[in-house]
């Protein structure tokens, strides 16, 4: 387990968002976060970057409270992969990438050769080389998204965590990115990551966590947990889920009223 | 050592133009225009005889205080700038508009009243300028619900409205025969008076002010992702953001505290060198300080040549600097994307 989460309260400073989850995550594995607007997705996530914090229960991270770790040595193990990422400045994709250095880098240092080459292995590892002298500025959302998650390998964290990867981009690349997230575990990462669409999690997660009301109503392996009754609950429509002749991936559709 | 060696003759280029530039301001004047009379000024530096004593007065009292405190205060001012957009992540932030400028001008005319030696009026400025750009900056924290760039162009309204009644009740208490005219034609931002002291007494508040500019070029370029980011990047943010303000304030003050208001160059010059060398804090800091320098040695070479009278800097700043400031904001390029 490299990162545990035991009754834990999650919040702003005068306002309680969410209580009672227990979580726990471990390499090679992807787990989906699914729940409705408001149920406390991104704000659980920001409590787990240590960005927000622990308001009741525990966090642990590597065995050691979420607290008690500095920013660096945070960044060191859990890296984060925002949805919104509204770019002021045009830095090139390389730039951007070579940023997620910047934890292993002391406070007045430059990035050196090592700090490069591992910029250029994840931007090959993520298919966008092509890319790196272009402004992240004027690319798509898709390959955006791209870059993030290459800057989070840069960083060279154990745990990649994912504010709803595949939202606004279009369907041929939520396959791709979904693909990249199947092999990054493969490669031994951990991977949160928040969805609103159940078939991302049906095809891309080992387990899923249903968050409603800032409260977890189920967490399991995808296929046991993630059934039409879990999603009624958590949304109130009625859905099968079934697999499609010709595909082996689950799919959720909805059943007539 | 590939891109080093490629960026070192634009650097090398830049500072050679700066230098002739600088050179042939020391050329323009009322009295003793063109390079002969700077060759004979420097002859009789050098050999010590002459027979054109105020020449030399006018080169090396007047004209190279002036020179100097052009690329001094142009760099420096630009160099802030620069460093307040990348932090406040809008390319539209500038010294004047975060009530930096106006603040430490408070604190320096506070000085000026009280007869604070050089020094202490430095500090004032440093006080004045960092107050204002916490009390702005203080605001915009707390109206998280509002469009926050809003927020930190209205405050900043705000701020300098109320620093400006500071100064207005200073300017009343002020002895009318000594103090007031010295004020007034220091607020108006001018570089008539600058002594060859004035110039050596800011260097060292220059400096340390610059220190973590320069030290944390690269961290600033990930300061501009925002906070969130930035924090989950590794980097301690409230640190960070407070050394690099302390920094920036210190620059802009010390070089009101010797020139009084010079408008526009923080917020002009950053985007001219980002459209040059792009947004990478490593290149954008030494272009805008160049192009900053170069760009005041300019005006200060109109100021003191296009009319019979010496033309106040701040009017030929806002001349050019407002039209530009308008043109991005309607052309919509904003010159940062």
């Amino acid at each position: 387990m490299i990162l545990t989460v035991k009754t834990l309260a999650f919040g702003y400073r005068d306002r309680e968002i969410g209580h009672g989850v227990d979580l726990s995550l471990q390499g090679g594995e992807v787990l989906a976060l699914l729940g409705p607007n408001g149920a406390g997705k991104t704000t659980l996530f920001k409590t787990m970057l240590g960005l927000l914090p622990v308001k009741a229960g525990e966090g642990l991270l590597d065995g050691r409270p979420l607290s008690g770790w500095s920013r660096r040595e945070r960044a060191l193990r859990i890296a984060y992969v925002p949805q919104a990422h509204a770019a002021p400045f045009p830095f090139t994709v390389r730039d951007l990438v070579l940023m997620g250095r910047v934890a292993h880098l002391s406070a007045f240092a430059l990035p050196g050769a090592h700090d490069r080459a591992i910029a250029e292995a994840a931007l090959e590892n993520l298919g966008i080389a092509k890319l790196a002298d272009t402004p992240s500025t004027e690319i798509s959302g898709g390959e955006r998204q791209l870059a993030l998650i290459a800057r989070a390998l840069a960083q060279e964290a154990r745990i990649v965590v994912m504010d709803e990867p595949t939202a606004s981009l279009d369907y041929g690349n939520q396959m791709r990115l979904l693909a990249h997230i199947r092999r990054l575990a493969a490669d031994g990462l951990a991977i949160v990551l928040s969805t609103h669409n159940p078939d991302h999690a049906l095809q891309a997660a080992d387990r899923v966590a249903l968050l409603k009301d800032g409260e977890l109503t189920a967490l399991g392996a995808t296929r046991e947990t993630l059934t039409p009754n879990a999603l009624k609950t958590l949304y109130g429509i009625e859905v099968v889920i079934g697999s499609v002749p010709g595909s082996d991936a689950f799919v959720c559709a909805p059943r007539p009223g | 050592m590939r891109v080093f060696l490629s960026r070192l003759p634009a650097a090398v280029l830049g500072l050679a133009g700066l230098a002739l530039l600088a050179l042939f301001s020391m050329m323009i004047g009322k009295y003793g225009s063109g390079p002969g009379p700077l060759f004979a000024a420097l002859r009789q530096l050098v050999t010590g005889e002459g027979s054109d004593p105020l020449l030399a007065t006018v080169l090396w009292n007047v004209r190279l205080p002036r020179v100097l405190a052009a690329v001094v205060v142009g760099a420096a001012l630009a160099a802030a700038g620069a460093t307040y957009q990348g932090l406040f992540r809008n390319p539209l932030v500038s010294p004047d508009l975060l009530g930096v400028s106006v603040g430490a001008s408070l604190g320096a005319v506070a000085g000026i009243f009280l007869s604070l030696p050089v020094l202490a009026i430095q500090l004032a400025a440093f006080v004045g300028g960092l107050v204002a750009v916490l009390l702005v900056t203080g605001v915009g924290m707390l109206v998280r619900e509002r469009d926050p760039v809003l927020t930190l162009v209205l405050a900043g309204i705000a701020i300098q409205a109320l620093v400006g009644a500071g100064i207005s009740l200073i300017k009343i208490l002020a002895d009318p025969y000594d103090q007031l005219p010295a004020i007034t034609y220091w607020l108006l931002g001018s570089m008539t008076a600058v002594t060859r002291f004035d110039v050596f007494s800011i260097l060292p508040a220059l400096g340390i002010g610059f220190v973590p500019l320069v030290l944390l070029r690269w961290r600033m370029n990930v300061m501009t992702l925002g906070e969130e980011e930035a924090q989950t990047l590794g980097i301690d943010t409230l640190k960070t953001r407070i050394v690099l303000i302390a920094g920036a304030t210190l620059v802009t003050a010390a070089t009101v505290s010797i020139t009084g208001i010079i408008g526009w160059i923080g917020l002009v010059i950053p985007h001219i060198a980002r459209m040059l060398v792009g947004p990478d804090f490593r290149r954008l800091l030494p272009a805008a300080m160049m192009l900053g320098a170069a760009y005041l040695l300019v005006v200060d070479m109109l100021a003191r040549s296009i009319a019979s009278i010496e033309v106040p800097l701040g009017i030929l700043t806002a001349t050019v600097g407002a039209p530009f400031f308008l043109w991005l904001l309607i052309s919509g390029k904003r010159g940062w994307s």
